[in-house]
């Protein structure tokens, strides 16, 4: 081997043997921060469950789960007006913004002048983007005295929180559906022109059902985000942890029972609001696979 | 052909091109075909109410807080929180410092994980498939159940108390998937043909990364971190039990201390203070806006590339 005049072998070597170990250390280096999100969710599951699964089991899986009062005081602890106050909220929601995010998504996909494309697109996006406290904001201030006219009462209820819960996912609806439909081949929308129909009966009857996987993924994500969703709501619901007996009546969501109690929960108590976010992390885990899924076969 | 041509640019130019319609023109295709015309009805409504939302909301806010801004004009920006003055001051500075504090934490990690994913692991492993699985259901999580994670974790586990620190680093778990996803599409984008040359040239894997394709990945990596601060300055259901409400500027990381989301909920939830909530919320919301247009800005910057 023949070196340049002024460099030693010896330099070389050390230089190859340093690159060669920082290859190495940064691999590993790259290894470990991949495996940090791994590392990440079996904490927030062990932590979790190490700390809700005990509570359960102390007050009773079935007293917990159905258990129609929670008194913390007189040491009840029963969850199913929140898990039902949940699920009404959100069943809500997405009776609110699943049709108006389809058809909104539609028009932008399909519809939607260039020049009004350009305005329409950031405005939604900023919409996904506003915080959900100034949502529970204005929600407060706007949302609940209009119901208050409306229905009478306190204004805060299931009605109000379906409502704010279905504008806020509206953002998330419209962007997966507004993919979904523009990923259809245009071939659909031009054979149903050609034998005859309308423009707009050819979207909504030959391109929508192709892009029906993308959309319901776009929804399930919405119920995500619905049943998760924490500040906006405890502002509008009323927060009653009892069974709701009409539309407008107060309820409360697991979500709230967290956020209203743990600032001075102790003890037992402690451990079953943990013990509600267990029960919330599960609906959120079945409804992530779901998810998964349904992108996967879409995919397909 | 050249005729041709300038026929048909005259024709697009002029205000009678044979391809617009006049609106009678449009509503009589409507005739006889009512499901069409409903149809298309529909969209208008549904696309004029959810904007009309839009406009509503920051409209209501506009109108509300700015006279409250004014109204309580250089108190409500004090130094120092009192219960008199209401500053919202302390709130802004803790927001920046947690911003900042979560994306050093965050945004090596993501970037790191992301070089990995793309550049380092064999496309389509199991290990790979592991990783974006949990990436994606950290990114699903409920605010609230990362509040309650990081309380259990790092406030009481590991004895951090409420503090900065604990927030940054429940939050920095929380956009961990986001840099993720948005740092793997902008390397993705990167060309192979860039790779192979600095390959060919005989640099090393890690002198490719670092020097070739991060480079040319930095705007999509920006995007994405614009989008993280998005999310940091509006977040507080995770922030209540971690970092704490105490209205003050910190002097260490081990101080609790209130964003201005926080500040905002504190602020509602007591109950006296609207006038003060509705001054914050102009604040916050001009924030997001801005950071939102921002990001946008960055993202055109990556197309147009």
């Amino acid at each position: 081997m023949k070196l340049p005049t002024g460099v030693k072998f010896s330099n070389i070597k050390m230089g190859d043997i340093m690159r060669k170990y920082k290859e190495k250390i940064m691999h590993i280096v790259f290894l470990i921060s991949a495996c940090i999100s791994i590392i990440a969710v079996v904490t927030i599951c062990v932590f979790l469950f190490a700390n809700g699964v005990p509570a359960i089991s102390e007050i009773g899986i079935f007293d917990f789960i159905f258990g129609k009062s929670w008194k913390p005081l007189e040491n009840q602890f029963g969850i199913f007006p929140m898990i039902v106050g949940s699920i009404y909220v959100t069943a809500g929601a997405i009776l609110i913004g699943v049709p108006l995010g389809i058809l909104c998504a539609v028009f932008m996909a399909r519809f939607c002048p260039k020049g009004l494309y350009k305005i329409l697109k950031p405005a939604f996006e900023l919409m996904a983007g506003i915080p959900s406290i100034v949502y529970g904001f204005f929600g407060l201030m706007v949302i609940v005295p209009v119901m208050q006219s409306l229905f009478g009462g306190s204004g805060k209820g299931m009605l109000t929180a379906s409502v704010l819960l279905g504008i806020m996912i509206l953002p998330t609806i419209i962007g997966v559906a507004e993919s979904a439909i523009r990923a259809v081949p245009e071939s659909y929308y031009e054979g149903s022109l050609a034998l005859g129909a309308t423009s707009e009966r050819s979207v909504f009857f030959a391109v929508l059902p192709a892009a029906k996987n993308g959309i319901m993924a776009g929804v399930i994500l919405g119920i995500g985000r619905a049943i998760g969703e924490t500040m906006a709501v405890v502002m509008v619901c009323g927060n009653q942890s009892i069974l709701p007996e009409k539309l407008t009546s107060g309820i409360r969501t697991l979500t709230a029972n967290i956020v209203l109690e743990m600032g001075y929960a102790a003890d037992l108590h402690r451990d079953s609001l943990i013990a509600t976010a267990v029960v919330l992390f599960t609906f959120i885990l079945i409804i992530n696979t779901l998810f998964t899924v349904i992108k996967n076969r879409s995919r397909n | 052909m050249e005729i041709a041509e300038k026929l048909i640019s005259y024709k697009i130019n002029s205000s009678e091109a044979i391809n617009t319609r006049t609106l009678k023109q449009r509503l009589r295709e409507y005739k006889g075909r009512p499901m069409s015309l409903i149809l298309k009805l529909l969209m208008l409504i549904s696309i004029i109410l959810s904007a009309g939302v839009l406009v509503m909301l920051i409209g209501y806010i506009l109108v509300k807080g700015i006279p409250a801004l004014i109204k309580f004009f250089p108190s409500i920006f004090a130094w120092e929180y009192t219960s008199e003055n209401i500053s919202m001051t302390p709130a802004i500075v803790n927001t920046v410092i947690m911003t900042v504090l979560s994306l050093v934490i965050a945004v090596p990690v993501g970037i790191f994980a992301a070089i990995y994913l793309v550049e380092y692991a064999k496309r389509g492993s199991k290990f790979v498939k592991i990783i974006r699985i949990t990436a994606e259901t950290l990114s699903g999580i409920p605010s609230i159940v990362y509040g309650l994670f990081g309380y259990l974790l790092f406030v009481i586990a590991l004895g951090m108390g409420y503090s900065l620190i604990s927030g940054a680093v429940t939050l920095a778990i929380m956009i961990l998937p986001l840099i993720i996803r948005t740092t793997e599409e902008a390397l993705i984008s990167v060309s192979d043909s860039y790779r192979e040359g600095s390959f060919g040239l005989g640099a090393g894997r890690l002198r490719t990364v670092f020097r070739v394709v991060l480079p040319g990945a930095v705007p999509g990596i920006l995007a994405g971190v614009i989008l993280a601060v998005g999310r940091i300055v509006g977040e507080s259901a995770a922030l209540i039990f971690t970092a704490g409400t105490f209205a003050a500027v910190p002097n260490s990381l081990t101080d609790s201390a209130r964003t201005l989301s926080v500040h905002m909920y504190a602020l509602l939830s007591e109950g006296l203070y609207t006038e003060q909530a509705h001054a914050s919320a102009v604040v916050l919301l001009v924030l997001v806006i801005g950071i939102n247009a921002l990001s946008g800005y960055v993202a055109k910057k990556l197309v147009n590339r």
